[in-house]
């Protein structure tokens, strides 16, 4: 009996509703009433390409209830901003993947001047590119003030490295940890890029030439000749970009956000290939997963976990919640272990339920459930019924996963 | 036993403990107390601290050599031995060097190679270096207790070091673990288990115990987390393992030395340490705490005033049973470095946590814990099993 239940759970594919749902938790922050009907009115394809193409959404009501507080601080705004548009935008989607890459290219922003850097970060490196070339991305990271001060590179200068950038970069940005580098490649890497620096006055990337080590260099098979510039950190970054090794990595990373804690083999290799044939177009990389068909199998369907941040904007899209003050809301997310723009280390939050299973945390989406439900959670005003059936929805079981 | 504590109390003697707590305090409460109430707390200090720079090996004219602006100059650091001494920053704890309930194992640390933090700090949560395999932590599975609050992780997610069957307790403020009585039963009937702890919280009620013998704990995430465990040993609630970490110990620029970036950062980790020793008084007579960190950073100072990833470190073990006011240890010294730029490690720090699960826990057996590991003995904490 239980091997015909498995082998049925593999022949039946999801109903309608089901996929409906399935990718409006998995390519959006979760279903506002009406979502579900209106995924299935539209048909789900249909709306799938439509959130792969976010320029063609209009979004005006998100714009309008984008309030701008001069007397905020950028993390403050930046938090509140991002709540609204998680759970107001119509491109959902874009804002998952703004999720997923400011996650991947992660910024500390309590560090220093990355409490300024942060904004532009946000705004001006991670958003306009999260459906581009990610050669693009992560040249434009490369050369934002605030991944420089954050990893340090700054200040790195030839005879005086600061290895820590380099190495993040090939662990955790391109080629990940197993990606066949070495200590030495980190510490030719770091050589690579002395001078890439700060123009602490504009706020801008300066390359400082005085700063770069000169000398000839051999990075993972890759050789300069001494009296080298720029141009050796420019090349490293689209060689980077470029490796099989990177591909896998975005493409396990990527699996990991959209279909499962352990992302089968096959979805990854499938989602690498994409990603190597179309020169790490994240456009075609996304949509790749997405079309697999292990991203239908009815066995990933509500397997992962929500983060905090998946879960408090799902629940409050789920009761149609009203966000009047988007703050309370975003000292919630640090209660649960997710404030927004506040991971110190370079990793990154962990996408996979095993970090985010804990009782502590557990209790504190109940605690966030009761009070939506109950109407009572600051700067959030909920129209509910049934409060007692909206707190035993929110806190279920079911809506902690997606 | 405890007519044995109040007596230590009403007879005023505990009050020296205001100034620091006398060995003998340690040595009488751990004979006097159970098997089944020995706790060992463990803090991790994620993002690498500089161990160079904690227990400074001042006697050693390389060290100096290979940090020239961060170096902590000889007549700033405690001394311990007249070759070690304590950064400034670490006088909180101090007194308990001197009174031997506080040890130091240097040159420690996991024997990878890997500089990645997330790598080094799995592998060494997991117990099992080099294994990416391994899905448990290997505190998890030392704890034999049956209490629901037997093993409590302070931090906001449960970290790997306590994942597993042993369903760990994970939270950052013992009030708000819980919910509502009127709703409690219906959320309990969804998740059962995870309500236990919860409830016995609620009744012991730890949080109205204040921390004693003038302890002041710094207003910080480690103070607080601290002070809670100290609360949740006093309630006598079945603890038997506590965790909890500390960041910031990424010192890759602008480091500083007896002053600084590390210095502030140490200020504020030894002042949360001192609180919890001395507030415990003679109940740390029945727990060992003790600090790891994923690795080391390098011996020499980089372009920047500050220490890249590096490999040996060093750990803090103090409480009962702890063979203290001693570096313990092998010193490979600063001459021969671990791939020409690191501290090598001479003891592994599964040879430290075996010693104290085995020795003061009563952990029978390590084979289960450290999985294809034969633990060495460090001598770090004397083999009292009562």
């Amino acid at each position: 009996m239980k091997r015909f239940l498995l082998v049925a759970s593999l022949f039946f594919a999801l109903n309608d509703r089901q996929r409906a749902q399935h990718v409006l938790d998995r390519l959006a922050f979760g279903a506002k009433p009406g979502d579900v009907e209106r995924v299935m009115r539209m048909g789900v394809d249909r709306w799938i390409d439509e959130q792969l193409h976010p320029e063609r959404i209009a979004d005006r009501d998100v714009e309008a209830r984008l309030t701008h507080d001069p007397d905020r601080r950028p993390i403050a705004e930046l938090s509140a901003q991002r709540l609204i548009r998680a759970t107001y935008s119509e491109r959902q989607l874009n804002e998952v993947m703004v999720d997923f890459w400011l996650n991947h290219f992660n910024v500390f922003a309590a560090k220093g001047l990355d409490r300024v850097f942060i904004a532009d970060y946000d705004r001006d490196v991670i958003r306009p590119r999260v459906w581009g070339k990610f050669e693009d991305l992560l040249m434009a990271t490369a050369k934002s003030p605030a991944m420089l001060f954050y990893l340090d590179n700054a200040r790195s200068r030839g005879g005086a490295l600061n290895e820590n950038y380099a190495r993040e970069l090939m662990e955790l940005h391109t080629l990940g940890v197993d990606g066949g580098y070495t200590q030495k490649d980190v510490t030719e890497l770091a050589r690579v890029f002395t001078g890439w620096s700060i123009d602490r006055e504009e706020g801008d990337f300066l390359f400082r030439r005085f700063a770069h080590d000169r000398g000839e260099k051999t990075v993972l098979g890759v050789h300069f000749r001494a009296g080298g510039g720029m141009e050796e950190g420019e090349q490293m970054i689209r060689f980077l970009a470029h490796q099989p090794a990177t591909a896998h990595h975005i493409a396990y990373k990527l699996c990991q956000r959209l279909i499962a804690d352990e992302p089968p083999a096959s979805a990854v290799d499938r989602v690498a290939k994409t990603f190597l044939a179309s020169d790490g177009d994240l456009r075609a990389t996304v949509k790749a997963v997405i079309d697999s068909p292990e991203f239908r199998e009815p066995k990933y369907y509500r397997a992962k976990m929500k983060t905090p941040f998946e879960y408090a904007v799902s629940a409050i899209r789920a009761v149609g919640g009203r966000i009047d003050n988007p703050l309370p809301v975003a000292r919630q997310l640090r209660e649960m272990g997710e404030p927004l723009y506040l991971s110190q280390p370079p990793t990154g939050y962990s996408d996979t339920a095993s970090a985010w299973s804990s009782s502590g945390g557990l209790m504190a989406r109940l605690n966030f459930a009761l009070a939506l439900a109950e109407n009572r959670l600051p700067g959030v005003r909920s129209n509910v019924s049934d409060a007692r059936a909206t707190a035993r929805m929110l806190g279920s079981p079911e809506f902690q996963k997606q | 036993m405890i007519d044995r504590r109040i007596f230590l109390k009403s007879s005023g003697l505990a009050l020296i403990g205001g100034a620091l707590v006398p060995n003998v305090f340690v040595k009488m409460a751990n004979a006097a107390t159970t098997k089944g109430h020995k706790v060992v707390v463990a803090i991790f200090q994620r993002g690498a601290v500089d161990g160079l720079n904690v227990v400074v090996p001042y006697g050693e004219q390389a060290y100096y050599a290979a940090r020239p602006s961060i170096a902590i100059p000889r007549e700033t650091v405690i001394d311990l031995d007249g070759f070690f001494g304590l950064h400034p920053s670490l006088a909180s704890l101090a007194p308990y060097w001197k009174d031997h309930s506080l040890a130091v194992v240097h040159a420690a640390g996991s024997p990878d190679a890997t500089r990645s933090h997330f790598d080094a700090q799995d592998f060494m949560e997991c117990g099992t270096p080099g294994i990416r395999t391994t899905e448990d932590g290997f505190l998890a599975r030392a704890v034999r207790g049956t209490s629901p609050l037997r093993a409590v992780s302070m931090t906001p997610a449960l970290p790997r070091i306590l994942s597993g069957r042993v369903n760990a307790v994970a939270m950052t403020d013992i009030a708000r673990f819980g919910v509502r009585d009127d709703v409690s039963p219906m959320f309990e009937s969804m998740y059962g288990g995870a309500f236990d702890a919860a409830k016995m919280l609620k009744s012991a009620d730890p949080q109205k115990l204040q921390p004693e013998n003038g302890a002041q704990y710094p207003p910080t995430p480690l103070g607080n987390s601290l002070k809670q465990i100290a609360q949740l040993i006093k309630s006598n609630v079945g603890l038997e393992v506590a965790f909890a970490d500390v960041g910031g110990w990424d010192t890759h620029a602008g480091e500083g030395g007896a002053q600084g970036q590390l210095a502030n950062n140490l200020r504020n980790f030894s002042d949360a340490l001192a609180a919890f020793i001395r507030d415990l008084g003679s109940r740390m007579g029945d727990v060992v705490l003790v600090t790891m960190s994923e690795f080391g950073r390098t011996v020499r100072e980089n372009g920047n005033r500050g220490t890249d990833h590096g490999h040996a470190n060093v750990m803090l073990i103090a409480g009962g049973g702890v063979k203290g006011g001693k570096v313990h240890g092998r010193w490979p010294g600063l001459k021969d470095l671990y791939e020409n730029r690191d501290l090598s490690i001479t003891t592994d720090f599964r040879d430290v946590f075996a010693e104290i699960l085995t020795r003061h826990l009563g952990v029978p057996s390590m084979t289960p814990v450290f999985p294809n590991y034969t633990p060495k003995w460090v001598g770090v904490v004397s083999g009292q099993l009562t």
